[in-house]
């Protein structure tokens, strides 16, 4: 009997010590999947002009300086130079808007400036346009560390965390599982990266496309055969916020190349 | 308009060998696949690129379906004289591009 009951207990604390060694990655080990790429993968990404991301890059330059909506105004009539008025944006994104009193991404601000201020219709999610756009702004954030002011978002920070943390789909998995407690593995023959967003919108050779954060997600949870959010659910935003806070000090690669 | 990327080296030595990388945007539709609503998507593909060299003919290539989109070609040449490179691709539905890089010799 007692040694059932410690058996119990064993099994009890081997749970939370299971809990346990799903903590965050510190600092010191925190990689970018870059590094678990092929030589080839690497050099494609490295090479602006062997980087297909290169080709979105140029179209959102392009309109960066196109006037659109009923106020006729381009992005560049009120932010001028992207080189400069963009720097270091895209590191901080998802960011608290204060008018909505919630957290928004780097594609939600830029429809914000299209319908608010432009006047024009909103892109849609995953168009070509938006993520032309994105890229070229958050290219203008290469290689600066991604860095997340928390402070006012801590409650949609802690959705985030436990979104990520939650078990979820038929294979009953979650996010940390992968990412937290076995990164650096392969699934299926593929590296388990520590799932850092630094590139987005990134260059996804399986997608033969352009594609944002948000499309990865759904990847994800279609993989563990859970039912993906709608794009722009608040539940995308909070966990990209996560995401973001937990690579804090990454740098930007933006347009990434990944597998 | 298709976006092209091209990369040649500015400038090399007479009779060197130099990498010349071109990449263009393009969907390569494969005309294998079908639509949501089970219609077969029409095949569009580049078919054909070439590359000129002060107007002589150094590389062209047959492209077809089950190529990645983005083509990104890349070949060798050896450098004999500064002047103009010109590429073309051309495909489905009347596709066409072109773009030209100059070299200088030394």
């Amino acid at each position: 009997m007692i040694s059932r009951f410690l058996l119990l207990l064993g099994g009890a604390l081997a749970g939370v010590a299971s809990l346990a060694s799903a903590a965050e990655i510190p600092a010191a080990e925190r990689r970018s999947a870059y590094e678990l790429m092929s030589r080839e993968t690497k050099a494609m990404q490295d090479d602006d002009t062997a980087n297909p991301g290169t080709l979105w890059v140029l179209d959102g330059e392009a309109l960066w300086g196109t006037k659109a909506g009923t106020a006729d105004k381009a992005c560049a009539d009120c932010h001028g130079d992207a080189r400069q008025s963009m720097k270091g944006v895209a590191a901080r994104y998802p960011a608290f808007d204060s008018a909505r009193r919630r957290p928004i991404d780097l594609e939600q601000r830029i429809n914000i400036c299209r319908t608010e201020r432009q006047k024009a219709s909103a892109f849609a999610s995953e168009s070509k346009e938006l993520l032309a756009l994105t890229a070229y702004v958050a290219l203008q954030s290469r290689g600066m560390p991604i860095s997340i002011a928390a402070d006012r978002m801590v409650e949609f920070l802690d959705v985030g965390r436990s979104l990520f943390h939650r078990r979820q789909g038929q294979l009953n998995l979650s996010c940390s599982q992968c990412h937290d407690d076995n990164w650096g593995k392969t699934l299926a023959g593929n590296a388990i990266p520590q799932g850092h967003p630094t590139g987005y919108p990134l260059y996804r050779l399986e997608w033969q496309a352009l594609g944002s954060l948000q499309r990865r997600l759904r990847n994800c949870m279609i993989g563990m055969r859970a039912e993906p959010y709608a794009y722009g659910a608040p539940e995308y935003v909070a966990l990209e916020l996560y995401l973001m806070w937990r690579a804090r000090g990454l740098v930007v690669e933006t347009p990434a190349v990944r597998p | 308009m298709a976006r092209a990327l091209i990369n040649v080296p500015a400038k090399a030595k007479r009779g060197e060998i130099i990498a010349i990388k071109t990449l263009i945007s393009h969907v390569m539709e494969t005309g294998f696949r079908y639509s949501n609503t089970g219609q077969i998507i029409p095949r569009n593909i580049i078919t054909f690129f070439e590359c000129t060299y002060n107007g002589e003919k150094i590389f062209s290539a047959e492209l077809h379906a089950a190529m990645a989109a983005n083509p990104f070609i890349t070949f060798h040449t050896v450098a004999t004289e500064s002047g103009k490179l010109e590429f073309t691709w051309t495909g489905d539905n009347g596709f066409s591009a072109s773009e030209t890089a100059t070299i200088t010799v030394e």
